[in-house]
């Protein structure tokens, strides 16, 4: 293959992202190839069946779709999509910002252009990827059950995907221009974060104010959005029209995205070199902080403590990440405030949802504290005991979460003590579990790899979040006064009893 | 009255053994207030050696004494009077150096304002006043070695153990660090360093281990080096070279 030409180029990237996927999906060991196949085989299946249970009574929706059909599929293709930009903005802030090998390409006599095309490409195919690998399940028991008319909401995802990857590349050299490399970093992850979420967000508090309801699809299919939305026959409609098998809409709906995104590579690529190289030549920022008065004088427990909360609030990127979890509490406290004092049905909604916030709050910080130690050396070469390191950390994340959710308790104990007191027990009890959890599967990392800390463990991960789930409903169902809320709790245990059994730190004992 | 321990490290056949011994039965004995330089070629088990000294590794077996406290018995006593600074110094990027040295007095239990004139003084001494209240994130790796050192002597450690502390340093740093440790060592501490610039172990150390396949070959000053290796006047890279070498064909 002749060297430098665009196919070499594609070789070798697509060698580069299949060694990454591979090694995030085994955690480095080979020997798990195996494994994964099948684990990815039993996950497919699985998720065919729940999208079974969520779609299939949807499959036969017909040709020619009323407005509130249309109107519920772009509300989804455009929650899908908010992600896909979320995720997009993310590739691009990194494809910016990695070192790897920008000096090599860079200081080659390659053309520079040619591969920044091919690594918008190279976003716009990932982003497409993980799109089909969430939504294939759900087109697939469509297809089957309702007509292989719906395999053209494969198209759609693929225009999506574009789409984004083109609008990512836009908003983020936008912001370069803007605001410069140097803040650029932190601003792009954040805004990919909120980008992500707030769409989905919004939908839910728009469907909490005006229904009292927290179903997104409720608030979709109602007659306020109806009225507020063009004619069956707008163009708006085009790419749901695609989804449904229209393929005069599939064909000009690809043909607006794949335009959109050779625009964007066009535009970009050449300057994308310039960026990065601009952004490889920035310092990091030079903080000054407030002079210490002195030092005070404290036990190791308390400096342990302390230092987690000063490198927590002055993280931006890790504060905004962690709190995007606080964020998806904000419908439920729109609930609480919809309904406050009066109905006490409402609040048993909201306890769950707060239960599951805290218990995955609490395994962002217990990972940052326990795992992602920095200084690890320095930590393990003072004069305290392994054990008294750890209380010190556990109380950390236990700290953080309390003033985080303290607020919300306090407001609901206005409306029902009890139901505050369920939530205060649930956010505990799922909090400890997280942080145990964490604890069990602790792995020397740095803080910097917190977005990718679930592939170091999967175990961990989904341990974390069925923990959170189980102590989340088990709340729930004690607020709403059920004795399932024992068999609930009972869950829980079992949860966290096999997870301890199979984690390393038993083996290690 | 208590007196003091001749040895500040005694080390009695020390294994440790990952996929291949490391360190293979090492025996080593260092001074109260030397400064000792131990030498080996890359994976020769130097530095599995000193993390096992710091407590951040368990030996398979052997014994570590620090001042005569056993290390192994009571990690957390011989942990009070030592001090570790790695090759890569690890600092948070989120504090600046005064309030890392605050927080490295709190682990030591240190008296506040004993610590705040030593970290004062650290900072004047080794050249970081004008970026004491900066956050440590846009550090070179000169500045960060210096903040990490400054870290390890805050707490008036009687035995300071460095894992190649001058990689990487231009002439004016690395000039700063061996001047602060060569007065810390008047003063009476004991200093134990690997590295790699045999010339500054030639010129500073008063006493030279050299180990390789995990067992100390051969320990003494440079001179009794010399008379070992049947040279004379010749310099610590030529020893070194030749007791690798020998120890390769006797392997």
């Amino acid at each position: 293959m002749q060297p430098a030409t665009i196919p070499w180029f594609v070789r070798h990237e697509l060698a580069l992202a299949w060694r990454d996927w591979f090694s995030m999906m085994t955690a480095g060991k080979p020997g798990r190839g195996l494994i994964v196949a099948v684990s990815l085989l039993l996950l497919a299946g699985f998720l065919h069946l729940l999208a079974y249970g969520m779609v299939a009574s949807y499959a036969g929706v017909g040709d020619n779709p009323d407005k509130t059909t249309l109107v519920v599929i772009t509300g989804c293709a455009l929650l899908s999509w908010s992600l896909m930009l979320s995720q997009a903005m993310e590739s691009v802030t990194r494809a910016f910002y990695a070192r790897a090998d920008l000096d090599l390409i860079l200081s080659s006599p390659a053309p520079s252009r040619r591969i920044f095309a091919l690594r918008i490409g190279a976003i716009a195919v990932s982003t497409v990827l993980l799109a089909v690998m969430v939504t294939g399940p759900v087109i697939n028991v469509l297809a089957i059950s309702g007509g292989v008319r719906w395999l053209s909401a494969y198209g759609v995802v693929v225009a999506m995907g574009a789409t984004a990857a083109a609008l990512a590349v836009a908003l983020t050299v936008a912001l370069f221009r803007l605001i410069g490399p140097q803040r650029t970093r932190l601003i792009a992850q954040i805004v990919a974060a909120i980008v992500g979420a707030i769409f989905v967000i919004g939908v839910q508090a728009a469907a909490i104010v005006f229904y009292g309801s927290i179903s997104r699809i409720a608030f979709l299919s109602s007659d306020i959005v109806a009225s507020l939305t063009p004619d069956t026959d707008s163009l708006v409609w085009l790419p749901a029209r695609a989804a449904l098998g229209d393929q005069a809409a599939l064909a000009i709906t690809m043909m607006f995205s794949f335009a959109l995104l050779s625009t964007a590579i066009a535009v970009f690529s050449t300057r994308f070199g310039d960026h990065a190289t601009a952004a490889a030549g920035i310092a990091e920022t030079r903080v000054r902080q407030r002079r210490l008065d002195g030092f005070r004088t404290v036990s190791p427990r308390k400096a342990l403590r302390h230092k987690e909360w000063a490198l927590l609030r002055r993280d931006p990127w890790l504060v905004s990440q962690t709190l995007m979890q606080i964020f998806y509490l904000l419908p439920p406290a729109l609930l609480l405030w919809r309904n406050f004092g009066d109905e006490t049905g409402a609040l048993t909604i909201l306890v769950p949802v707060t239960v599951m916030a805290a218990g995955q709050l609490s395994g962002g910080l217990a990972w940052l504290a326990v795992s992602g130690e920095d200084a690890p050396d320095l930590v393990r070469t003072a004069p305290i005991s392994p054990r008294a390191i750890l209380v010190a950390k556990i109380e950390a994340v236990l700290g953080a979460v309390a003033m985080v959710m303290a607020p919300l308790i306090i407001a609901i104990s206005f409306a029902s003590l009890q139901i505050a007191l369920v939530a205060m027990l649930g956010i505990a009890a799922a909090a400890a579990s997280a942080t145990a959890i964490q604890l069990w599967f602790r792995a020397q990392a740095r803080r910097s790899m917190f977005r990718r800390r679930q592939t170091s463990s999967r175990v961990a991960t989904f341990a974390e979040a069925f923990s959170s789930i189980t102590w989340a409903a088990t709340s729930g169902m004690l607020a709403a006064g059920s004795v399932f809320a024992l068999a609930g709790a009972f869950a829980a245990a079992i949860i966290l009893f096999l997870t301890w059994t199979i984690s390393p730190s038993r083996d290690a004992e | 009255m208590d007196s003091e321990p001749a040895a500040a490290l005694e080390i009695s056949a020390l294994v440790k053994t990952f996929d291949r011994p490391a360190v293979d039965g090492l025996d080593l004995s260092v001074k109260a207030g030397e400064f000792y330089c131990l030498l080996g070629p890359n994976g020769a088990g130097k530095t599995t050696t000193l993390r096992m000294v710091a407590g951040l590794l368990r030996p398979d077996s052997g014994g570590i004494s620090i001042f005569g406290i056993d290390a192994l018995r009571d990690p957390v006593g011989a942990k009070r009077v030592t001090a570790w600074v790695s090759d890569e110094p690890m600092i948070y990027d989120k504090l600046t150096p005064f309030e890392y040295l605050e927080f490295v007095a709190g682990l030591w239990s240190i008296d506040s304002a004993e610590a705040d004139a030593r970290a004062r003084d650290l900072i004047g001494w080794l050249g970081l006043e004008p970026h004491a209240h900066e956050r440590c994130g846009g550090f070179s790796k000169g500045m960060r070695q210096k903040v990490a050192l400054a870290g390890a002597l805050v707490h008036d450690p009687k035995l300071i153990i460095l894992d190649e502390p001058l990689t990487g340093l231009d002439a004016g740093s690395a000039r700063i660090v061996k001047d602060v440790l060569l007065q810390r060592v008047r003063k009476g501490m004991t200093v134990i360093m690997t590295t790699h610039i045999l010339e500054v172990a030639e010129r500073m150390a008063e006493r030279i281990g050299v180990i390789d396949r995990g067992r100390l070959i051969a320990n003494g000053t440079l001179d009794e080096l010399r008379r070992r290796a049947g040279r004379e006047g010749t310099t610590l890279e030529e020893i070194f070279l030749q007791l690798v070498a020998e120890q390769e064909q006797a392997a």
